[in-house]
């Protein structure tokens, strides 16, 4: 790795570690995301009713609707934390390539996002009859991928917002119309892989989900400079 | 009409701001209306001004900040808008906020700044700047705890780390005690002594008395008038300190 790469993922890497210490140290967000999360997969359960087959049957849509909304609480919060002290302008100001304040969120909300998702599935898994464990690795790959995609456009919506009064408001505006596609890959993958994958169709779902985080991934890097000017 | 936009230049060295016609626009209001200013490597000068007249913009500019709508800026040599990340290289800002984490200890806010400066984290340094602004012993104490003077020091600190060519400093001694207005001048000092400039946009001229040179005037988003500070030996008017 050449001094100048190094200097940029060690930035990355402060991001990421300050944005989650600070959380682990709060528990704010963590303990407001995850009651939330709790609350949607037994307000769904009750709205869908007792029959096991219809509750199995809506149980993906209802999972990914959960990790959506509870991260889009994540992703405001992430940039909080910035505008409190005027930190962000600070962070703007530091010698260096800006995309790494970008990159580092990215990997703080992901891991983030990921530490909500490890207790929600189950949970899910036990509210709705899933058979998780069955399901596990073509499970993992889905949650994986469509949670990479959502972090990275929440990520970056997240910023674009921040610096408009009505933030919270405006993210789930801008970031759930982009989201459909990944949105409706991710639930048609977790269905498939739940039920065996009978149609052999699970592959195709992961691999939109690839051409989403690919193609989501760069456009935000390359656009995250343009979007956090004032 | 006076040159008085003009600091003395230094031979083979760029101005360390240089401004020219800068004006910037939110919205329909116009912030700054056409701002002439040089400031020389080994100057320190004074933004005065009602609120509104423009001195946290113009700042904001310099600072790669905001983009300006019209003219042109240039830090060391660097064009604020085409070279800004090199312009970055050499700016330090002390804002209207502080920029800390309240759940980050001193240090560990100070080991997030040098590592976010691109440089290696040396716990010795960390250690000697807390040292230098009075805040050895809260060193691992999270920052929520802290007053607003004790926060300033921590961003005076943070700023002794970077060791920037050119200070920004915005209402710098609001919140500060007089040690930490002591500290803070010499700080002003010492980068202006080993070449650097300071621009200080302040309402209490008479806090930076015998660190600040020139003093200038922004009315309006506009430079009206130029002043020495009182006990500096430049003929003309003197801001003399309140």
């Amino acid at each position: 790795m050449n001094g100048r790469l190094r200097v940029e993922v060690g930035r990355v890497a402060a991001v990421a570690w300050k944005d989650l210490t600070a959380e682990r140290r709060t528990r704010a967000n963590a303990n407001a995301v995850l009651f939330f999360s709790v609350l949607v997969l037994v307000l769904f359960g009750f709205a869908l009713g007792p029959d096991a087959d219809a509750l199995r049957a809506a149980a993906p849509g209802v999972l990914w609707l959960t990790v959506l909304f509870s991260g889009v609480l994540a992703f405001n919060r992430s940039y909080q934390v910035e505008l409190e002290n005027g930190a962000f302008d600070v962070l703007l100001l530091y010698p260096g390539d800006r995309r790494a304040i970008f990159l580092g969120k990215v990997v703080a909300n992901l891991v983030f996002v990921l530490a909500i998702e490890a207790l929600v599935v189950p949970l899910a898994a036990v509210l709705y009859g899933l058979p998780l464990l069955a399901a596990l690795p073509g499970l993992a790959a889905v949650v994986l991928l469509a949670t990479f995609g959502l972090v990275t456009v929440g990520t970056f919506y997240g910023a674009m917002a921040s610096r408009v009064r009505a933030r919270e408001v405006l993210l789930p505006l801008l970031l759930f119309p982009i989201v459909i596609p990944l949105l409706v890959a991710a639930v048609e993958g977790t269905t498939a892989v739940l039920a065996g994958d009978p149609m052999g169709e699970a592959g195709a779902w992961i691999r939109l989900l690839v051409v989403f985080d690919l193609v989501f991934f760069i456009a935000c890097v390359l656009a995250f400079e343009h979007v956090i000017e004032e | 009409m006076a040159d008085w936009s003009r600091g003395a230049p230094t031979p083979g060295r760029p101005p360390a701001v240089e401004i020219e016609g800068l004006a910037r626009r939110f919205g329909m209001r116009w912030a700054l209306r056409g701002v002439d200013l040089r400031v020389e490597p080994g100057e320190a000068v004074a933004l005065l001004g009602r609120n509104g007249s423009g001195k946290t913009t113009l700042l904001r500019v310099v600072a790669t900040l905001l983009r300006p709508t019209r003219g042109r800026v240039r830090v060391a040599g660097r064009d604020v808008v085409r070279e800004a990340a090199a312009v970055r290289e050499h700016v330090g800002m002390m804002g209207h906020a502080p920029g800390l984490y309240d759940d980050l200890t001193a240090a560990e806010n100070l080991r997030f700044a040098v590592r976010m400066m691109g440089r290696v984290v040396e716990e010795q340094r960390i250690a000697e700047a807390l040292a230098a602004v009075g805040l050895a012993a809260e060193a691992g104490e999270r920052v929520r705890g802290f007053s607003a003077g004790m926060r300033r020091r921590l961003v005076l600190a943070r700023l002794r780390l970077q060791r920037p060519d050119v200070l920004l400093l915005d209402e710098p001694y609001a919140s500060f005690d007089a040690e930490g207005v002591e500290l803070l001048n010499a700080f002003v000092r010492e980068t202006v002594e080993r070449g650097g400039a300071a621009v200080v946009a302040t309402h209490d001229l008479a806090r930076g008395e015998g660190v600040l040179g020139r003093a200038l005037v922004l009315e309006a988003g506009r430079l009206v008038e130029e002043m020495t500070v009182a006990r500096h030996s430049t003929p003309g008017r003197e801001a003399v300190a309140p």
